[in-house]
This record gives C-alpha cells, structure tokens and sequence, in this order.
C-alpha cells in the first residue's frame, strides 16, 4: 500500500478506534444544541433567529475537541519521529492526517448540521447549504487546526495553547458559514458568502500542512 | 545508498546546556560503531542529529554514496536510514499487526522483506494481539522487524538491546552481523558492548 494511504487509514482507525472520538465530538454538537433553547427559551420565532448561527458556534466548539490528539499521541510514542525522517514529505503527510481528522469528525458532524438547525427552528429548506457551508467551515476548521495543535505540541497545557491559537482563526469561518445560510433564508445573494468559505477553506488546505510540518519538525528537535 | 557516514566537528546542545564539541568520526560500509559515554552526555542526541532531527550547532553531517560523492542529506535521510530509538512508535490501541504493516509500508518495504522479518523475529504469535498487552521486550522486538521489513543501508540504534532477554539478544546479533556482512552499517549507543565486532567512540563533554 503506498505510504500516504496507509497513513490516512491508520489515522482513521486510530480516530474510530476503541474509545469512539467522533461520537465524544457528535455528542457534544447535539448536546450543546439541546441545550440552547433551555437557555433562551422555547419560543419557536426567537430559537430560529438565533438557530444557524448558533449551529455554526457549537460546529467550531465541537471541532475543537478531538484536535489535540492529532499529533499528540505521535510525539509521545516516537512515531513522529520516523514521521519526520523517513517515508513521504512530512507537509503531505500533515496533509493526510488532517484530512483523516476531517473525514472522521468534521465529515459527520456536517452531516449532522441541517439537523441540528432544523431541531432549532431552521427551515428544511435550508438543510443543502447548511450542510455544504459546514462541509466547507468543518475543512477550514480542520487544517487550521491542525496548524495549532501541531504547534502546541509538547507545551504544558497544550490544550489551552491550542484553543488561545485556533479560535480567532475560526471567526472568518463562522461569519462566512452562518452569513451564507442567513443570506439565502431571507432572500439575499447567498453565493459571495459561501464562495469566501470556499476560498478560506482551500487557503487553509494549500498553507496549512506546510506550518505543520514546521510546527512537528520544531516539536521532535 | 550509503556507503559511509562522515561527521565532521560537531557540537551539539539540549536547550542552554552545551553537551559535546568538536566530535568527528567516519563510518565505512561493513562497519558498526558503539558509542559509549555517561548517561546525559548526549549519544541519543549524536544518533538523532545524524536523522536530522536535531540541528548541530557546528560540525557537518555528510552521507557518501560508492563512488565517494556526497548525497544529498534529505534524501539520504528519507530512504536509506533507519532509526530505532527509546520510543517504539507503537500505538497501544492497535494490533501488533497492523502497526508493523503499517510501518512497513510507511518505510516502503516488500512484501518478502516483510515475511523475512516476521521470522527472523518471531511476531507471528505476536501479531493478533493489541500492542497494549505486549511487554516491553516484545514490543521492541516489533520495532526492530522495521530493520528488516524494509531493508535500508545504514542503521541507528540506541540502545538496541535493553528491553530484550538472552535468546532475542543473540537474534538480534545475528541479524547486525548479517547487516555488516551485507555491506550495512550500524551507529549504536549502547552502555554494554555490542555483540558483534564494532569500533568504539567514545563521547565525552
């Protein structure tokens, strides 16, 4: 099997392995949402004002969760180390990782996304471009993700460094996501926005891997 | 391939703390050099930067090929050395067996590599478990089949032998003879003496 195959099937394993990551992740999209309309009260008109942008803001939380172990458990049993000397460029090998990541966690809770807007309050008929902006949010999320843990890798409090990094990074994402379903529920030009999302996601596919790479080659010296 | 390792005046340092200067040595094809030295005085550090996974402060790492032309490092680096360190590389969660099919094709070996490896190791009982319940000998044990799952000219091994009992200590003899035989070398950090005729350099502050 080439090297880079073999790399994403280990990641995805790895993430849907024994112990259930993505479900840690699903829950606490779902959980977050549930819990919503318990803070703002129930009322149909005011919970779908607020329903897609507050789906966006749990999907970023929720993609938060699992980042920290991408490179984490690398470093701590040397696998890194043979991730970095040998085999395939270590920039597309941080490429494959974070798309495993996506595929194993950003992937379903996309999927999950009309859903939850739906349960608060969102049309049905928003459920497509909810779906492909979080598709396109969970990507940009991912990768520039991906850059934060790599770089926080062996840090104490790892976890905190990560978050303090990644979040600002996370708003462009989240203003374009939720901008593009706003626009197309209250009869807008929803394409801008979605498009923007697009550019920011591929910006952050194309760079990303690159201050991985650095980011694990700093790490492991 | 590697034909010779050449480390000319290197320094190198963890952090504020300088740990050697000046150290030289080359290494021929057919060779294997032990180097020995006190804890902390920096042969992990030596082997790691000879990977390239630590930066010298001075001093040059070279490969030279047959013909006595130098490779070019990065390369040299990704497809014709192996190191095997403190850390397995192993994910307790999975199977001893997909994680040395893994690394093996991570390291581009072949399928009869592969097959040498597993019997010249024994992982074949070993393969159907979880690395979790391993010991500590059998999981190195996993992480030297590397060496030979897929075949690479020039070997750096710390420590190589800690963890393993008597008989896979002569195992793993036969197999460095049999590496220096074929014209490999091997770079080892070890505090006992190695069990194949070697050089030995030994590291001082």
């Amino acid at each position: 099997m080439s090297p880079l195959l073999a790399l994403f099937r280990r990641e995805l394993a790895l993430a849907w392995g024994r112990g259930g990551g993505p479900l840690n992740t699903l829950a606490f999209y779902v959980g977050t949402a549930a819990l919503l309309p318990l803070a703002v009260g129930a009322e149909p008109k005011r919970l779908a004002a607020v329903a897609t942008g507050a789906a966006f803001a749990a999907l970023a939380l929720a993609s938060l969760l699992s980042l920290e172990r991408m490179f984490e458990r690398d470093f701590e049993d040397g696998g890194l180390d043979l991730l970095v000397i040998a085999g395939p460029s270590l920039s597309a090998a941080s490429a494959v990782k974070a798309l495993a990541q996506w595929t194993a966690n950003g992937l379903p809770l996309a999927l999950l996304s009309p859903l939850i807007a739906a349960m608060l309050g969102a049309s049905w008929t928003l459920a497509p471009i909810i779906a492909l902006s979080s598709l396109l949010a969970g990507l940009a999320m991912t990768f520039i993700g991906g850059a934060g843990a790599a770089l926080a890798l062996g840090a104490r409090r790892g976890g905190l460094l990560l978050v303090v990094i990644v979040l600002p990074l996370y708003a462009p994402p989240v203003i374009l996501g939720s901008g593009a379903v706003e626009a197309l529920s209250s009869g807008l030009p929803w394409t801008s926005p979605l498009l923007f999302l697009a550019a920011y996601a591929l910006m952050a596919m194309a760079l990303t891997p690159f201050a991985m790479a650095a980011a694990c080659r700093n790490a492991v010296s | 391939m590697i034909a010779a390792l050449a480390i000319a005046d290197l320094a190198l340092s963890r952090g504020v703390r300088r740990l050697f200067e000046g150290q030289s040595l080359r290494l021929e094809a057919g060779e294997a050099m032990m180097l020995s030295g006190a804890n902390g005085v920096g042969k992990t550090s030596l082997l790691r930067a000879v990977a390239g996974l630590l930066r010298p402060d001075a001093g040059v790492v070279s490969f030279i090929d047959q013909g006595g032309a130098e490779l070019d490092a990065e390369e040299a680096r990704a497809d014709h050395l192996h190191l095997a360190g403190h850390h397995d590389g192993l994910k307790t969660q999975r199977r001893a067996g997909e994680e040395f099919a893994f690394w093996a094709d991570w390291l581009g070996g072949g399928a009869q590599d592969r097959a040498a490896a597993i019997d010249a190791f024994d992982l074949e009982p070993l393969l159907a478990l979880d690395v979790r319940v391993l010991s500590a000998g059998q999981r190195r044990r996993l992480a030297l089949a590397r060496l030979r799952a897929a075949p690479r000219p020039l070997w750096l091994l710390d420590e190589p032998l800690a963890p393993l009992d008597t008989r896979w200590r002569s195992v793993m003899a036969t197999e460095m003879a049999a590496h220096v035989g074929r014209g490999g070398l091997i770079l080892a950090a070890a505090h006992d003496p190695l069990p194949i005729p070697c050089r030995v350099t030994e590291i001082a502050a």
